[in-house]
């Protein structure tokens, strides 16, 4: 009986997703019982709406961050400058637009600066530009990674200010509101960028060698570089990949709150990522990893957040929640930590088989 | 050849020192007043608290850890001690040393987890920087001023010196704490052993040193100079708020590495910190006295820097490895 | 001395890992003055012995005696305060740290409660002086080589009142003159009275300097014996537990099969070089033909090998494959071109730990082919099951991870890898090192089968006669330059040794 028990359980802990999906299920069962109307979806005006697409629709930057960061932290490097490089990409694309509001013939019209895929297309290639100078600081200079992304953490503030001419800009053009605001299909449009995302990332990794290679990188860079993998090229790529999900994130986020804020856009935001890539199941020091995990990661991260705002408890605390569960998680996947209360446990119980297997 | 061999660890040391200076005398050429010893004693001044954190940050940064908590240890640190003081109307006596203790316990925790439980210290401080910045807003979402009259005694007393010079309580104490830790890192068991253990930390436990005490002591000793240094900062702010000293870690972190402690471990030298600390106050005041530049540039300035740092430690280490080949 | 006493004795030692025996019943008796070579095949439980001796690993069942005194070692530095200290082959210090310190570390001479840096120097001065070791002791440890490294090691031991050395295969990775340095100082530490306990791989070395040779086969103890009444051949039958099968013979009929064929010319090499690592050289392959790389430690094998696979980007010279020039910058281009590169450093330069045995086998042909066109899962089954099967690796399965396999299936399933990409130049660095006697016939058999097929191999190994039953021909190295090339009747040790040594 123990042992059937025993095997079911080593099942079900060495599956890769088994902690990500345990962690959001708490958070989800702990809102089935406490939270008002959590699974509740409503149409209104041909959209859906509810708490569940809110925490969808919020978690949108996070989790394309989550998925950049996935692959950087795959190749045993971390990408901290993220935060900074949102607070790029929505100040390029804020003062590009600029938005004023202008009478043209007697009527009230929005002028944008240039024109808007114009603006966002020059985001993204400003922050993909800045994700390929991480990489080739790291790749072919050979900088320790969160070293190398520090550069970009401090100085990206301050280029960010100095776009906005350390203003908060403020977008008055409507149509770039869509990109963070929008729906599609009664869904918000930010989750279809993510799909794609996702969907493009997924099949890259997984239906190409890309997600081998990465993970062989990550785990021995030398042996790979012998076996014939262009090493650096990769690497390079995957700092470059983080930047443009940077930007994506960027815009987003610049859109929904119709503003560029180069000071608090997206502060912090890069712990919160990597936190959603570690919440995933995801080794901090690289190698195998999974994307989907790390989306589940971010989901919980919104959960909690908007769990405690739906509490009515004041949203600062939820900086002492996520630490808790930051703690809590990482206790859970970590090998020491199990070990010594799992022999400490099977004493209790005098199982002197347990405790031996405990040891490994 | 042999001489060169000898300084390649001092190198980045010897540059930022003369870095410092050049950019002092940049200023004093470029700018009326520039030149006095008190332009000087101000960047002590302003800056004492970020010696004291970077101090710390340096002994995580040799034994190969970090620790990001330390600028929300510093925000917990003074919203505590605004709230004992103001609404507990505690005394200053007490409340000091109860801030000191709770730094060190915090970081002593910390240095457990990352220790014991082998999880990154990374993540661990990540939490520990959440769990700070969260307790500040548990206490007060708004500022607390600080109105105790000893603090406003510390706050405003001006230490004179010769020539018409002062400085300022905090700065004895960042001073006091430059020499004991130079003490700390050169002289004590304790100091070598964490040498030792960035160096190679297996090789450390074999030959039989405390790995364990060591690290979450030097954890502990992170917690510390954060909560001292948020002791000084709530002397030179006078009030507690959730969002102070935000991104001090950065700063922290940066002025070790500029300083000549690379993030590898095993090296690291706390004059080095030091001037990596003033390197920063000159670029302040230099941005300061120019009068038309924005504040944004210094972070500019000192990412430059850093930047420039770190290549040049990569260089150093290429051609080290490359001499080690040849050899 | 009464014949009995002994300094270290170990009776009964049992110790079990979950599904092996590591250790089952075994005796090891270690008396003052004695060199004591403990042998036996990767598995035999050398490693396990000394863990347990050592306090790394708790044992189960037996008793330890020091002395007379019984003991209980709870860790290494606990072994090493009751008198047994142990040295790696990797260096156990700090490289950080200057040398007085690394002897010093943990027990520092303290003066009014500070570290007295002066003591320090003078006495680890006066203590390297003892083991004739004059160097600066103030300098980092990384300064030095490795043999330096590791007399420092033994002179923190020998302070540290060591009654016990254990020298884990200490010489693995130094030349012939620092073998005979470090065998100078065994031999010296033997007359003062010290027990000393040799692992190697090396059998010469066994002969050179022990006085008795215990070995260990699958956990069990086969038997101690003085070394000279041990013949080499007893030895190596005793370890792998079979009588010697005729596998010198069988080597010689295919060599002389290969040496009529080998006339076509496959890789041509002229003035290549990297500055700091190789001097230009010149070389020719032919097609079929295993080719010696034979010299020192350090006298340039490797590096000839690292420069023609593009890891070390050449600065001089050129490399021609059938004629065509090409060029090649990384190892990426000389996958390309058909060669393969199989690194002496298995751990660091050739698995990748956390992948499957699958993952690594195919990692070369699709990093060959590209990331775009992605091998079929199947076909992946399919390759690694085969090249299993083929080069007899023992794992669970292809989707085992490397890292559980042991040190020779490792080194197959990285020859599977290479054989894979169909390379028309296969260049092994030490294919054999650290793995056991029978891996090693096995895989010197498949060297030699495989040039068969007209691949051409390149063989570098420390082992001379190892490289005389394998090559064709021999290109010799000697401090980073290429001065002879020897083949037909030359190729026989003493001859080699002398080109070696350059009498």
């Amino acid at each position: 009986m123990m042992e059937k028990i025993q095997s079911i359980w080593n099942r079900f802990t060495s599956s890769r997703l088994c902690w990500p999906l345990a962690a959001l299920f708490f958070v989800l069962l702990f809102n089935f019982f406490f939270t008002k109307d959590f699974f509740t979806i409503e149409m209104k005006d041909g959209h859906f709406y509810g708490v569940t697409i809110d925490v969808l629709n919020r978690a949108a930057p996070l989790m394309l961050l989550a998925i950049g960061m996935t692959l950087v932290i795959a190749t045993k490097g971390i990408d901290i400058s993220v935060g900074s490089m949102i607070a790029i990409s929505g100040a390029v694309a804020a003062s590009l637009i600029g938005g004023k509001l202008e009478y043209v013939d007697g009527v009230k019209t929005l002028v944008t600066l240039v024109p808007m895929p114009v603006a966002i297309f020059t985001a993204l290639l400003v922050t993909t530009l800045l994700g390929m100078w991480n990489g080739l600081l790291i790749s072919k200079v050979g900088i320790q990674p969160i070293v190398a992304t520090l550069i970009l953490l401090v100085a990206g503030r301050g280029i960010a200010q100095l776009i906005t001419q350390g203003q908060i800009i403020t977008v008055y053009y409507k149509p770039f509101q869509f990109i963070g605001t929008g729906y599609i299909f009664g869904l918000p449009f930010s989750l279809f960028i993510v799909g794609l995302v996702f969907g493009i990332t997924f099949y890259a990794v997984r239906k190409t060698a890309l997600g081998m290679f990465i993970e062989s990188i990550g785990i021995n860079a030398v042996a790979s570089r012998f076996a014939g993998i262009n090493v650096s090229k990769y690497i390079f790529s995957a700092y470059a990949f983080s930047g443009l999900c940077a930007g994506l994130a960027g815009l987003i986020i610049c859109s929904n709150v119709s503003s560029a804020d180069g000071n608090n856009a997206g502060l912090f935001i890069e712990l919160d990522a990597i936190l959603a890539v570690s919440l995933g199941g995801n080794s901090l020091d690289g190698g195998r990893f999974s994307l989907v995990g790390s989306l589940i990661g971010a989901l919980v991260i919104q959960s909690i957040t908007t769990t405690i705002y739906a509490l009515g408890v004041p949203p600062e605390i939820t900086l002492v929640v996520k630490s808790v569960v930051v703690i809590v998680i990482c206790l859970l996947q970590s090998a020491n930590f199990r070990k010594i209360v799992f022999s400490k446990w099977a004493q209790k119980r005098g199982i002197p088989g347990e405790k031996n297997a405990a040891k490994l | 050849m042999k001489k060169m061999q000898l300084s390649y660890k001092y190198i980045n040391l010897m540059i930022t020192v003369v870095l410092f200076f050049a950019l002092f005398a940049a200023g004093s050429v470029l700018y009326n007043g520039f030149f006095s010893t008190q332009v000087l004693l101000n960047m002590l001044i302003d800056n004492a608290f970020l010696i004291i954190t970077a101090i710390g940050m340096t002994f995580v940064l040799i034994i190969g850890g970090i620790d990001i908590s330390v600028g929300s240890v510093i925000a917990l640190v003074c919203m505590l001690s605004a709230y004992l003081l103001e609404i507990q109307h505690l005394s200053a006596i007490i409340v000091i040393p109860l801030m000191l203790l709770m730094g060190f316990l915090f970081g002593l925790v910390q240095g457990s987890f990352i220790h014991f439980f082998t999880i990154q210290p990374f993540i661990v401080t990540l939490a520990g920087m959440f769990l700070a910045r969260g307790l500040c807003y548990v206490i007060s979402i708004d500022t607390i001023m600080i109105t105790n009259p000893f603090y406003q005694f510390v706050a405003t007393y001006r230490i004179p010196l010769p020539f018409g010079n002062f400085i300022s309580i905090s700065v004895i104490i960042a001073l006091v704490l430059v020499l004991a830790a130079l003490y700390l890192s050169n002289y004590t068991k304790f100091g070598r052993a964490v040498y030792a253990i960035g160096g190679n930390a297996q090789s450390a436990m074999l030959m039989g040193l405390p790995v364990g005490r060591t690290k979450v002591l030097v954890y502990g000793l992170s917690g510390f100079c954060s909560a001292l240094s948020g002791v000084v900062f709530s002397f030179y702010m006078l009030s507690g708020y959730g969002l102070h000293a935000m991104g001090l870690e950065m700063d922290a972190i940066a002025s070790a590495v500029i300083g000549g402690t690379p993030l590898t471990g095993g090296v690291g030298f706390v004059t080095g910190t030091l001037f990596g600390v003033l390197i920063q106050g000159v670029i302040q005041t230099l941005i300061m006295f120019q009068g038309t530049l924005s504040s944004w540039w210094t972070k500019i300035a000192v990412a430059f820097l850093l930047c420039l740092f770190i290549v040049l430690q990569r260089i150093v280490v290429f051609r080290k490895e490359r001499t080690k080949s040849i050899s | 001395m009464d014949d009995a006493y002994f300094l270290l004795k170990a009776k009964g030692i049992c110790k079990a890992f979950p599904g092996v025996k590591a250790l089952n019943n075994v005796e090891f008796e270690l008396k003052p003055g004695e060199i004591h070579c403990l042998m036996g095949e990767n598995g035999a439980g050398k490693s396990t012995l000394i863990k347990v001796l050592t306090g790394v690993d708790p044992l189960d069942a037996g008793d330890i005696f020091l002395d007379g005194k019984a003991i209980a070692p709870k860790s290494p530095h606990h072994a090493q305060q009751l008198g047994i200290s142990t040295v790696y082959q990797e260096v156990n210090l700090c490289a950080n740290l200057s040398v007085a310190e690394n002897i010093f570390i943990g027990r520092e001479p303290l003066r009014f409660g500070s570290i007295d840096w002066k003591e320090m120097n003078r006495r680890s001065q006066e203590l390297l002086a003892k083991l004739s070791l004059g160097i600066d002791v103030t300098q980092p440890l990384e300064r030095y080589s490795v043999a330096i490294q590791q007399m420092v090691a033994i002179a923190r031991a020998l302070d540290i009142s060591a009654k016990v050395l254990i020298l884990d295969e200490p010489t693995s990775s130094l030349d012939a003159q620092e073998v005979e340095k470090l065998f100078g100082l065994m031999r010296k530490l033997k007359k003062q009275g010290l027990g000393i306990i040799f692992v190697t791989h090396f059998i010469e070395q066994v002969y050179a300097v022990s006085d008795k040779i215990t070995i260990l086969r699958n956990g069990e103890l086969v038997g101690s014996y003085e070394t000279v009444n041990l013949p080499r051949v007893q030895l190596i039958a005793k370890m792998i537990g079979k009588a010697f099968d005729g596998f010198e013979s069988s080597c010689k009929t295919l060599k002389l099969d290969i040496l009529q064929e080998s006339r076509n010319n496959f890789l041509r090499v002229r003035g290549l070089g990297h500055k700091g690592s190789i001097h230009p050289f010149d070389l020719d392959i032919s097609k079929g033909e295993v080719l010696g790389l034979v010299g020192l430690l350090g006298s340039g094998r490797t590096e000839v090998a690292r420069t023609i696979f593009g890891i070390d980007k050449a600065d001089s010279g050129e490399i021609a494959i059938e004629g065509q020039t090409v060029t090649i910058q990384n190892p990426a281009d000389a996958i390309q071109h058909g060669l393969a590169y199989c690194s002496e450093n298995r751990k660091t330069e050739g698995i990748i730990e956390n992948l499957s045995v699958r993952e690594n086998i195919i990692l070369a042909l699709q990093a060959k082919v590209g990331w775009m066109k992605y091998i079929p899962k199947k076909r992946q089954d399919e390759i690694s099951k085969k090249y299993i099967e083929l080069l007899n690796i023992k794992t669970a399965g292809p989707e085992q991870l490397i890292k559980n396999l042991s040190g020779g299936n490792q080194q197959k399933v990285i020859l599977a890898r290479w054989l894979l990409t169909e390379p028309k130049l296969l260049i092994l660095d030490e294919p054999t090192r650290g793995i056991d006697v029978g891996a090693k016939v096995e895989i010197q058999k498949l060297i030699l089968s495989l040039a068969e097929t007209g691949m051409s191999v390149v063989f570098i190994s420390s082992e001379l006669d190892e490289s005389v039953r394998c090559s064709s021909r021999m290109a010799v190295l000697r401090d980073r330059v290429k001065i002879a090339e020897i083949s037909g009747d030359e190729m026989e040790e003493k001859y080699i040794m002398q080109t070696i040594a350059g009498v």
